[in-house]
């Protein structure tokens, strides 16, 4: 057990009409990696941002080094070796590799910046990290995993004694996961105090040391990871159970209509003679790593980006999809994994968005009918619970799961049969999640029929009746859930064809 | 991995990887136009001509130069066209009425485009106003106080001819038997020194970099605010250069209230020569290229027959052109 290298004391921030952090404790210490776990909105980020001086403290002490400190803002902090590595990466695609890492700091000949210098000092740095990348490329030309490892070396480059990781993992595939555990314990032995927010499970318990839990600006408790269960923790969490069993047996009889049928389907790169059939109240799962295929699948059978060939069937007959209106006409609804982009209009009412794939519906001659679409809307929002004050409340006001019932609610206004989710629980809370489960069951049980793509292998085994598994643009594998664990879907996703 | 790296023979070529694939497609543009300029006329062969160009290169590369700043910070500086030639108006203003030496004027021009420059500096950097909506304010409020400044009347610097009017021939020498393009010295000296200041100085890195990405910028403890606002003021006072430069190679009087619609021709050579309406990419040389095909342009289109009205749509319809392009660049890289 390391000796404590920063203590947080009684932290507590209020903004305007939320009390963010109420008196919350928190401890890291050197060669340790500690968990920091909560819903979203239990106040991690908020705690981070006050650590390194992006927020002011109302109260509270912080202890760096057995001084009092507080940061003025995230350059002190990283001048005195607290680093975040952020959730959203904070690149200049455009600057290469060294010029991102040296930014704010760049190495000056004169007046003159010295690019061959920081090229050199940059290439050191990877070799410490044992990752090969190349100094001089634009940001822009690496990958997600590739620009995470550079945010890495730039933590390290202000010789980090504290680093805090916030969701590091969100956008990273398989193998660039296990490279980041692997250099997250090398900097670990090396005495480092580590912090690691996360939302998966399976990751805290392997890379964590003690897991400290935060549930709506308070601080729960802390825990020894090898000592407690996920229930243990998910209990700490939400203050409540929740289930995470797989699914034993497909729920869809055997003799269930086809009601979709996808026949070599070709689309650029990413989609390579994909062929599947859904069948009638059946949740369909995707499973793949990161860049397998599979929102492009659903994309182009959807008519969002243009097919090459391939053929789809309906209840048996073969229709055209030339874009994603021919689609809807078809009783297709596609539930985007980027919400906010594709999925709902932030800045109109839960009613507005409720009807908008199903407009003319909703019409008296040119103008709007509210009252029929309110009552819609206030349909949706009683059948699916949906937690908002009224129909009137802007789309932006709700939390993440909310959003996504808008959204259901907007395909079953336009009356899709197929619904296809594409990482349905990206981004929201664990309470809410198996909300979103239930309804996803709900669904099938009135005769709906769900593709979901996921990424997430306990949602993948927990909903699906039957799994489709991408590799590389190619369909890999299908596994009954009867017969589907993790070791299966995992080689299928790897498979190489 | 999918590090991208893409290409051809000829983008992979390293020649063409230093200079870039399309500062060379611009380079050959502005060849063939020169080709196609002088076979369909005679009148353009000839050296006036040649000096011409230059002539309508100047004001243009330094208003381009600056608002490149600007375009990098992914944002826009419309008051370059109106500003120039009020900057020029109150230059010729303490010349001509005040009585004052012609040095004063060059520094009353400087100090009014700095002005400017702070002024739009602070809409947009710390004020936050979107650039096109500021811009386009102080794009009329140049153009009104140009004329408040003068009373509404032209104003025409000294001629070459009299004693105050060596700053003339800072630009071009036009003596009996001499005529000599030497503005474009200074244009190589300025795209140099800026060059040099964009790529290879602090305030040059941050000003790419905020044009990237901002808030990663700002979280990288730079004060973004200021380079952002800096990049205004360099396109203030190069306006204020353009402006003098505008007032000595046009011996023809400056009117109050012109200048509206001289900016779309820097902003679009920029863009032609590869900087991105969208931010984080720009090149002062590509921009120095792109201000060829602009002027190339003015000073052609009359040998052919075309006349203002008509070199108005075509500069509006290469200004499309070149976004365009850049959208489509910026597709490929999404």
């Amino acid at each position: 057990m390391g000796e404590v290298i920063l203590t947080m004391k009684g932290i507590d921030k209020s903004f305007p009409g939320v009390h963010a952090l109420d008196h919350v404790d928190l401890e890291i210490r050197k060669g340790e990696v500690l968990a920091l776990m909560g819903e979203n909105g239990a106040g991690k980020s908020t705690l981070m941002k006050v650590l390194t001086g992006i927020y002011k403290k109302d109260s509270g002490t912080i202890t760096y080094e057995g001084k009092e400190i507080e940061f003025a803002n995230p350059r002190d902090a990283q001048a005195a070796g607290v680093v975040i590595v952020h959730q959203e990466l904070n690149m200049m695609n455009h600057l290469t590799v060294a010029q991102n890492i040296f930014i704010g700091r760049e190495i000056m000949n004169g007046k003159l910046i010295n690019d061959d210098k920081m090229n050199k000092e940059a290439a050191k740095l990877f070799d410490r990290l044992n990752i090969k990348i190349d100094p001089t490329e634009k940001m822009g030309n690496l990958t997600v995993g590739r620009q995470q490892m550079c945010e890495i070396a730039k933590a390290i480059s202000h010789d980090a004694k504290v680093i805090i990781f916030d969701e590091p993992s969100a956008a990273l595939t398989e193998s660039e996961i296990e490279e980041l555990f692997k250099i997250i314990r090398d900097l670990r032995d090396k005495g480092m105090g580590i912090v690691y927010i996360s939302h998966r499970m399976d990751e805290i318990k392997v890379i964590t040391d003690r897991v400290t839990v935060m549930r709506d600006g308070s601080y729960v408790g802390t825990l020894i990871t090898k000592e407690s269960t996920k229930d243990d923790i998910i209990n700490m969490m939400v203050g409540r159970v929740i289930y995470e069993d797989p699914k034993t047996e497909s729920n869809v009889p055997k003799n269930a209509p086809v009601v979709l049928k996808v026949e070599n389907l070709n689309a650029g790169k990413m989609v390579k003679n994909v062929s599947f059939e859904l069948h009638k109240g059946e949740i369909l799962g995707f499973s793949g790593l990161m860049g397998a295929g599979r929102t492009e699948t659903a994309r182009a059978l959807f008519g969002a980006d243009p097919k090459e060939s391939g053929k789809i069937y309906i209840n048996g007959q073969e229709v055209d999809i030339k874009n994603p209106m021919d689609a809807v006409k078809h009783g297709i609804g596609y539930l985007s994994e980027d919400r906010k982009r594709y999925g709902i209009v932030v800045g109109k009412s839960v009613a507005e968005n409720s009807t908008m794939a199903t407009m003319d519906e909703f019409t008296n001659g040119p103008f709007i009918n509210k009252k029929k679409e309110n009552d819609i809307a206030q349909k949706y929002v009683e059948s699916l619970k949906t937690k908002t004050p009224s129909v009137d409340q802007l789309v932006v006001n709700l939390s993440g799961g909310n959003q996504q019932k808008v959204v259901i609610a907007k395909w079953l206004v336009r009356n899709c049969d197929i619904l296809i989710f594409d990482e349905p629980t990206r981004g929201i809370d664990v309470g809410a999640k198996s909300e979103i489960y239930h309804l996803m069951n709900e669904l099938v049980a009135a005769g709906k029929s769900i593709i979901m793509i996921s990424s997430e292998m306990t949602e993948i085994l927990r909903m699906s009746d039957r799994i489709m598994v991408m590799c590389e643009g190619r369909v890999t594998g299908e596994i009954g859930i009867e017969e589907a664990t993790q070791e299966r879907i995992m080689h299928a996703a790897t498979l190489r064809k | 991995m999918a590090d991208k790296k893409k290409g051809n023979a000829f983008t992979n070529n390293p020649l063409v990887k230093a200079v870039g694939t399309q500062k060379i497609v611009v380079l050959l543009v502005i060849i063939v136009l020169f080709a196609f300029f002088s076979i369909m006329s005679s009148g353009f062969r000839k050296y006036p001509t040649i000096v011409s160009i230059f002539d309508y290169s100047y004001y243009i590369s330094f208003m381009a130069i600056g608002v490149t700043f600007c375009l990098i910070t992914g944002g826009v500086d419309l008051s370059i066209g109106t500003g120039m030639i009020c900057y020029a108006l109150f230059g010729g203003y303490l010349i001509t009425r005040q009585g004052m030496p012609v040095i004063v004027g060059i520094l009353g021009t400087l100090l009014l485009g700095l002005l400017m420059g702070c002024i739009n500096g602070v809409l947009v950097a710390v004020l936050e106003l979107p650039p096109f909506i500021a811009t386009l304010g102080t794009m009329m409020v140049a153009r009104g106080f140009g004329s408040i400044i003068t009373g509404g009347m032209s104003v025409t610097w000294p001629a070459a001819s009299s004693e105050q009017g060596w700053f003339r021939m800072l630009f071009k020498i036009n003596k009996p038997g001499l005529l000599l393009p030497v503005g474009f010295i200074w244009v190589v000296i300025f795209v140099i020194l800026m060059s040099l200041f964009l790529n290879k100085t602090r305030p040059g890195r941050y000003i790419i970099a905020i044009g990237s990405n901002k808030e990663a910028t700002r979280l990288s403890g730079v004060n973004v605010v200021k380079y952002q606002a800096l990049a205004y003021i360099i396109s203030g006072v190069f306006a204020g250069i353009a402006g003098i430069a505008y007032a000595a190679v046009f011996s023809s009087s400056i009117a109050p209230g012109t200048g509206a619609g001289l900016e779309l021709d820097a902003i679009a050579g920029a863009i032609i020569g590869g900087t991105s309406m969208t931010g984080g990419c720009g090149s002062i040389f590509g921009t120095l290229l792109g201000v060829f095909v602009m002027s190339m342009l003015k000073s052609g289109l009359p040998y052919i027959g075309l006349q203002a009205n008509w070199q108005q749509i075509i500069t509006g319809l290469i200004l499309i052109l070149a976004v365009f392009i850049d959208v489509i660049k910026n597709r490929k890289l999404a």
